[in-house]
């Protein structure tokens, strides 16, 4: 008997992108350029995090059509996001055959008081968190995968930084703990999943980092801080180069702590590349900031 | 002994794990330098497109090869599977040819057909095997000097042919140790066979 759908089999496939670079694409076209760059998975989106945040409106699951054509672009896990707390959306993606759904902060969220009850799915899901406590809500959800919220499409790395050492901080605060039931209590999780993540310092499932990574050494920077890997939105796309960006991010990522490699990569990218353009974050108003989406 | 596993991407840190027991060190490998310091080696499951590229990108596809034909053990799984075949089948995908094999990429279908499944492996005892599919291949052709090990299916999922292991499943992944064991054991043999050629 074939057991389909487990615990094993969802949180398995999320260990098996470790190390690895998911990019987000809109095209089938865009989705071979990351496989040729070497990346994990793709995102498949209509529009680039940078683009939704200029257009402003709702932002909602992608045209199935388009998701499709990617699907039989490439070789490597497709991804596709639904909006928070659409379990509709989520349906019609896992009846399409996405290999990971991406319940995300980036469109406009369907449900300000639920997220998706992610267990009963066969596809497992990826969540955003900007703590400790948001991680555990979604794991214990059915989250089979988290990656830290950052800014998305802001092509600024500070809050991706900020909310990956919240997350690791957090754990470690744990593991000194004396009254873990006011931990679980105020995380609004059970005590059961506390004691895992204490037992084992880390979460029980993988955490990359996502939101704001544009550069070779950002990305070496977020696998230094803890992330097992990395997630880029607009950092690709939005660059001069996205090929040359592409396998840069890919290789730093991989020897992300031989800074002689980090080097070669950036190098890599030629005198006239040109990173996406950043966005001061202090200068957005509260409204427009993606990541309190969901929490 | 020292086993290293393949640390350009995938689930090296479950491997890693696994391998340790007393008298075994595991050796993440990253380069040459490190290849050049163990006596097996693991490629772990992960994105075959990918670690095909960084293989070859950083230089280490040659050196391997060349240590699988000295003689040194090595399994891959999943991803290892593929990396380790002649070639893929239909598909233009580069290997690393050290198993006279096919391979089929996602053989069993996409993520929601990934499953767990209970095989009967003998080389492994009498217990069956709790083995995990993730978009797993299969072997769609084995050459003559390749021995099946278990099947799911009718399908050949494990598979070995004399210093080299593959399987289409996941052991890392399940806390029974029974094919690292194994894997140690290859590694042990060649190691005793090496010393012998030198007396």
């Amino acid at each position: 008997m074939a057991e389909t759908g487990t615990i094993t089999v969802k949180r398995g496939l999320a260990q098996m992108l470790k190390g690895g670079v998911i990019m987000d694409v809109v095209t089938p076209e865009h989705a071979v350029i990351a496989q040729e760059a070497g990346a994990v998975a793709v995102m498949a989106l209509e529009r680039i995090p940078a683009d939704i945040r200029a257009a402003g409106g709702v932002a909602r699951m992608s045209n199935l059509e388009l998701v499709r054509s990617i699907m039989d672009a490439v070789t490597i896990p497709v991804m596709a996001k639904c909006r928070i707390g659409h379990f509709a959306e989520a349906q019609l993606l896992q009846e399409l055959g996405v290999d990971f759904i991406d319940e995300s902060e980036v469109l406009t969220p369907a449900d300000e008081q639920f997220h998706v009850d992610k267990n009963p799915f066969t596809t497992p899901f990826v969540c955003g968190a900007r703590n400790l406590g948001e991680a555990l809500r979604r794991i214990n959800e059915g989250a089979a995968m988290i990656r830290s919220k950052g800014e998305a499409g802001s092509g600024n790395i500070v809050e991706a930084v900020r909310h990956m050492r919240s997350i690791t901080q957090s754990i470690q605060d744990l593991a000194d703990a004396k009254d873990l039931k006011s931990h679980a209590r105020e995380m609004r999780v059970p005590l059961k999943l506390v004691k895992q993540v204490v037992a084992n310092g880390k979460l029980p499932v993988v955490l990359f980092c996502a939101g704001g990574v544009s550069t070779p050494a950002d990305a070496s920077l977020m696998m230094q801080l803890g992330a097992e890997g990395i997630f880029v939105g607009s950092g690709i796309f939005k660059s001069n180069n996205p090929r040359a960006f592409a396998k840069a991010i890919v290789n730093a990522t991989t020897h992300f702590n031989d800074p002689k490699v980090v080097v070669e990569a950036s190098l890599s990218l030629g005198k006239d590349s040109r990173a996406m353009e950043g966005l001061d974050l202090r200068k957005i108003p509260e409204s427009e900031l993606l990541a309190p989406r969901g929490n | 002994m020292r086993i290293g596993v393949l640390a350009l991407q995938g689930d090296v840190a479950e491997h890693v794990r696994a391998v340790r027991e007393p008298r075994v060190e595991a050796l993440p490998v990253k380069n040459v330098e490190d290849l050049a310091r163990v006596d097996g080696l693991v490629i772990p499951g992960g994105e075959s497109t990918t670690v095909m590229k960084l293989l070859d990108r950083f230089q280490l596809a040659e050196p391997i090869a060349r240590r699988v034909r000295e003689g040194m053990p090595l399994w891959g799984t999943c991803m290892g599977m593929i990396v380790i075949a002649r070639d893929v089948t239909g598909a233009q995908q580069p290997t690393l040819d050290l198993m006279d094999i096919s391979v089929r990429r996602n053989a069993f279908g996409r993520q929601n057909e990934s499953a767990e499944v209970s095989l009967a492996i003998s080389a492994l005892g009498d217990k069956p095997f709790p083995a995990v599919f993730i978009r797993a291949p299969w072997v769609e052709r084995a050459g003559r000097a390749v021995e099946t090990l278990g099947e799911r299916d009718g399908h050949a999922v494990m598979v070995r042919q004399e210093n080299v292991l593959a399987t289409s499943f996941h052991p890392e992944l399940t806390g029974d140790r029974r094919v690292h064991e194994y894997f140690i054991r290859m590694v042990r043999d060649a190691l005793v066979g090496k010393r012998r050629k030198i007396a």
